[in-house]
């Protein structure tokens, strides 16, 4: 295993690549990229101790924008490449980032397993509550009569939004933050603080695709910064959730399970495994 | 399935070499089951066409199994009376038929059961003597139930003695002295063995018939040499957490069956455009869709070659024997670490759920290293995807500086940059093409034996029956030569020519109702002549006497 000690302190700009995003004009995305790098800085990281992972989507071109180890991979599969990286790397920081499409459609199953696993990781997941890159299909985390665009269906969907923070809640997770784009120093504290956190770390950070929609650019003037203290009451938490409005940003729950995953130490050689085999 | 275990295990004690493979139906637990032993002198790589004995315990559930249990006129039936009268389908084969009162001698002795007066009975009609099942019975209960080895031991006594006096003998022919070098192992476990041998240290994997035993394998196994086991949530789980280990620096395997392979073809894809090392150990069961679970085919073989969208090219190997499930997927651990691509590694049920006795595989030196990766001079960039001559670039693991890089499944440019230019997608394309194709994958590419101007061509657990085939054929006056291939994919034009100089017929065996295996060589090859198609659907297993029937009629 490779590993450098180095001394040298990095600046956020360190952590940017020279590639140019490929987000529209105004996306929430730029000022998500900043709070990342910022967060990374600010924890003394290196560029290559750290990692970015994402699937597919807007939101999921972000580890080409980093100076990290990045994986861009496949619609849906972020974590299970973001777990099996620290399951197999537990030395390296390893951020998850997406999209609400991307983590909780087709990467829905394992948003759950990896809430319930709780590997040392930290999950991004920028919502818009819309598909931006095929141009306007609602997602799971829309608003069921949203047809604004001509992409969704008369009416809207009729479905119940998905409510990432409380399912992250109910399926185990120990970390579970809100932040907002347009506060990017408020969101780079949320997320050094999620990656300080032992195990599986969730932040969702509200931003927005002015794009598809255009009238989310209201919505700097309704998140707010809640401060207030996180509750390590599961029950408290659920209460806290529920009731919210979507709107409040902060830690708003932090439990203290063990993260997933036992010290790697071998106490045999591979030679030794052939003694079960011969007679 | 416990007293078959022991029979085997006896029967290694005693000197054989031995293959078991089961039959079972769909129950969790329990339920009718049939263990289909061979024993011979000499290493057993097929079943035969007919049994030599068949010991039912009961008559419960036989019609599923009359296929699977093909007898002659010479074979010998021991039923318990007790058990009711003999099914016709076991009648009509003319096989000779004698009582074992099984039931009854077990009521005679305290804790006794009627499958150790099986396993008594069956060792003393082929020549095992009781000191080898004792030292067996020893091993497996002695510390654990003194009072269930007493039982044991007592039973296999009384089944001994009593069919000593049961008529129609079926001594083997003595086996050599035991040899210290003998293996007792499955398929699949060798399959695990043979993964960590080549150097994996990581494995998620989602439990499927006929390959969970690979993962059971692993979750023990692994944790010993340092590495990690998760039981991912899904197959696509399962490819991805691999594919995240393995970017880490983790050479990295998973396991499936056939539906589980569909499910992972989007995830090999990635691998293939990203260049990073995985191994998936399919262990090929009847399809398609949920097909028979528990039973062989090897009608995967169309999607792991041709299954990944868009041009793909990776690996894809196949084990031969039960032993071979060592060999092989170390070797495709080495291939895809050295390669930087997917490796598919084809087994079979019949290979993987079988247990063999078979001589210590050698300890090979097979074990995978990617080429490490330079840090690049102040000012210059990374090529991650570097266009060399080998078509292999340098590969950084991460805590590496200076190397840091974006691994995309997007067509990207040498830096790893997303691009959508013509340009650098057929520059990326002809890398990891040639990196393929100018690899020397060495002799290992097929297992050639013998000389004809027949050539018998199989792949995976049918290379056993062919072997027997070409055997009898010999003996007959009707020479052929046996190919059976590892290297599946890419295919090997110049090595297949020369395997196949001399050749005027060619036979091609399979377990697939489509042909797969033919068709798949009449494409990709230049074969001398047009093959003929031995090509079945399982679940059966593919008999000697069928392909040297055809290798008669060829040699005509």
């Amino acid at each position: 295993m490779t590993s450098c000690e180095s001394t040298a302190t990095y600046t956020a700009k360190d952590f940017k690549s020279e590639v140019k995003p490929v987000w529209c004009p105004g996306c929430g995305d730029y000022a998500v990229l900043s709070s990342i790098t910022k967060a990374f800085a600010d924890l003394g990281l290196a560029p290559h101790q750290t990692s970015v992972v994402s699937g597919i989507g807007c939101s999921s071109r972000i580890p080409a924008y980093t100076n990290t180890y990045g994986i861009h991979s496949i619609h849906g599969r972020a974590l299970a490449v973001g777990q099996g990286l620290k399951l197999g790397r537990p030395d390296l920081t390893v951020l998850v980032a997406g999209g609400d499409g991307d983590g909780f459609s087709i990467g829905g199953n394992h948003f759950l397993h990896a809430c319930r696993r709780n590997v040392d990781i930290t999950y991004i997941v920028m919502d818009n509550r819309v598909y931006g890159m095929t141009k306007g299909q609602p997602s799971p985390t829309t608003e069921s009569d949203w047809d604004a665009s001509a992409m969704a269906p008369p009416g809207g969907t009729g479905m119940t939004p998905f409510h990432p923070l409380a399912i992250a809640l109910a399926s185990g997770a120990n970390f579970i933050a809100r932040g907002f784009s347009g506060d990017p120093n408020g969101t780079a504290q949320i997320i050094a603080e999620a990656i300080k956190h032992p195990g599986f770390s969730f932040v969702a950070i509200m931003s927005p695709c002015i794009t598809f929609r255009e009238e989310q650019r209201d919505w700097k003037n309704t998140m707010r910064n809640v401060n207030i203290e996180p509750t390590t009451d599961p029950a408290q938490a659920a209460r806290r959730l529920m009731t919210d409005d979507g709107f409040n940003c902060g830690i708003l729950y932090r439990g203290d399970r063990p993260a997933y995953g036992k010290e790697k130490k071998a106490t045999n050689a591979v030679s030794d495994l052939d003694r079960e085999f011969t007679l | 399935m416990t007293a078959a275990n022991m029979f085997l295990d006896a029967a290694a004690e005693a000197g054989y070499y031995a293959l078991f493979g089961r039959s079972s139906g769909p129950q969790i637990r329990g339920g009718e089951a049939a263990a289909l032993v061979r024993l011979g002198v000499e290493p057993i790589t097929s079943v035969d066409d007919t049994f030599d004995i068949m010991l039912a315990i009961d008559w419960q559930g036989v019609q599923r199994f009359a296929a699977e249990l093909p007898l002659s006129k010479n074979s010998l039936v021991i039923c318990d009376p007790s058990a009711g009268d003999v099914p016709e389908v076991y009648v009509k084969t003319g096989a000779k038929i004698v009582h074992l009162h099984m039931k009854d001698l077990a009521k005679e002795i305290p804790g006794g059961r009627p499958n150790m007066i099986a396993l008594g009975a069956v060792a003393e009609l082929i020549g095992i003597p009781v000191g080898p099942l004792t030292e067996v019975l020893g091993k497996s209960l002695k510390k654990k139930r003194a009072d269930a080895y007493e039982a044991s031991v007592a039973g296999v006594k009384a089944g001994a003695a009593a069919a000593a006096t049961l008529g129609g003998s079926k001594r083997l022919a003595a086996a050599k002295a035991k040899d210290a070098k003998r293996w007792t192992v499955t398929g699949n476990y060798g399959a695990g063995l043979g993964a960590i041998r080549g150097g994996v240290r990581f494995c998620a994997a989602y439990p499927i018939t006929p390959a969970t035993e690979v993962l059971e394998y692993l979750a023990s196994a692994l944790p010993k040499v340092g590495g990690v086991f998760v039981q991912a949530e899904d197959e696509l789980a399962s490819i991805n957490m691999c594919l995240g280990a393995s970017y880490g620096g983790e050479a990295s395997i998973t396991s499936t069956a056939g539906p589980g392979l569909s499910l992972m073809t989007e995830g090999l894809g990635l691998a293939v455009a990203s260049e990073t090392p995985v191994v998936v150990v399919d262990v090929q069961r009847v399809g398609p869709s949920t097909g028979i679970a528990t039973k062989c085919e090897q009608s995967d073989l169309n999607i792991a070659v041709y299954g990944l969208h868009g041009d793909a090219p990776h690996l894809v190997v196949a084990p031969n024997s039960v032993g071979d499930c060592i060999f092989t997927t170390q070797w495709g651990v080495y291939l895809a670490e050295s390669l930087q691509t997917a490796c598919l590694v084809m087994s079979d049920q019949a290979l993987g759920q079988s247990r063999a006795i078979i001589d210590a595989p050698a300890d090979v030196a097979f074990v995978g290293k990617r080429l490490a990766a330079v840090a690049p001079a102040e000012g210059e960039v990374f090529k991650r995807y570097a266009n060399t001559a080998s078509g292999i670039s340098p590969m950084p693991i991460p805590g590496q500086p200076g190397c840091q890089y974006t691994s995309d499944g997007l067509e990207h440019t040498e830096t790893g940059t997303p691009s959508s230019q013509s340009s650098d997608h057929t520059l990326q394309l002809d890398k990891r093409q040639r990196k393929l194709t100018n690899f020397d994958y060495g002799n290992h590419w097929a297992t050639i034996e013998g000389e004809g101007d027949i050539a018998v061509i199989t792949w995976g657990s049918c290379t056993g029956a062919a072997r027997e085939a070409v055997e009898r054929a010999r003996a007959d006056g009707v020479k052929a030569k046996l190919i059976s291939l590892r290297l599946i994919s890419p295919i090997r034009p110049q090595h297949m020519a020369d395997a196949l100089k001399g050749v005027k017929k060619i036979l091609v065996v399979e377990q697939s109702h489509q042909g797969q295996f033919t068709r798949y060589l009449r494409g990709e090859y230049d074969l001398p002549a047009k093959p003929e198609s031995l090509s079945r659907s399982g679940p059966l297993p593919m008999r000697p006497g069928e392909i040297h029937a055809r290798l008669l009629s060829m040699g005509k």
